[in-house]
């Protein structure tokens, strides 16, 4: 047998699952037992949603219409998964999708371009990730943004 | 307004980004409805690793 340099492959995964606090600066005082509720807030083209985004923000996000409210719509995540890997660190993934599409009915909005999937749960609405896609513009009608295949290559967010 | 009185246009986008389509529907000259389906192909990856004691 032998040693091997290598961040887990199941502290990917753990983190996804809300296990580790590394250290106890700025860690919210709570006890876990359940999903965190997440939400999906659509920005216009103009706004400024990036790797430096922290947190929810109703800075240049879409107005009020129809089935959308500020905040954007509730969502869920896939159960975390990952991939079986290795001793060694390269080939394990822990990845994880939305389990829904986005949708937004009888809905009005100009030249938006980026969701921000964040956690609506903790204090500061923290930020997960910014998506974005082709300049859209809806008048009096639906807005459907479909997921990836949640698998290792593709899924919606991937640690490796 | 009938829907016969409706110009229907659609469209659709495939990149390596998204696959898009959508609808439209003009009236004299006016766009009354339009609805989008954008399909992500991909999401977003991260990595970590663990680095070496100096």
């Amino acid at each position: 047998m032998a040693n091997t340099q290598a961040l887990c492959s199941a502290f990917k995964l753990d983190l996804l699952l809300g296990k580790h606090a590394l250290h106890g600066t700025g860690v919210p005082a709570r006890t876990i037992s359940t999903a965190d509720t997440y939400k999906a807030a659509l920005y216009l083209a103009s706004a400024t949603y990036d790797a430096t985004t922290t947190g929810y923000s109703a800075t240049g996000e879409v107005g009020n219409s129809g089935s959308y409210t500020a905040g954007g719509p509730t969502v869920t995540w896939i159960a975390p998964a990952k991939t079986a890997g290795s001793a060694s660190n390269g080939s394990s993934t822990t990845y994880t999708t939305l389990a829904a599409n986005v949708q937004v009915t009888t809905f009005s909005a100009t030249a938006f371009d980026a969701v921000l999937i964040y956690n609506d749960t903790v204090s500061g609405k923290p930020a997960v990730s910014v998506h974005t896609f082709g300049s859209q513009t809806i008048t009096s009608g639906t807005f459907t943004l479909t997921m990836p295949t949640n698998d290792s290559s593709t899924g919606l967010v991937r640690l490796t | 307004m009938e829907e016969s009185d409706l110009e229907k246009r659609t469209g659709q986008v495939d990149n390596d980004v998204e696959c898009t389509t959508w609808v439209e529907y003009w009236f004299e000259g006016e766009l009354v409805h339009r609805s989008a389906h954008v399909h992500l192909k991909r999401g977003i990856e991260f990595g970590l690793e663990a680095a070496d004691f100096n």
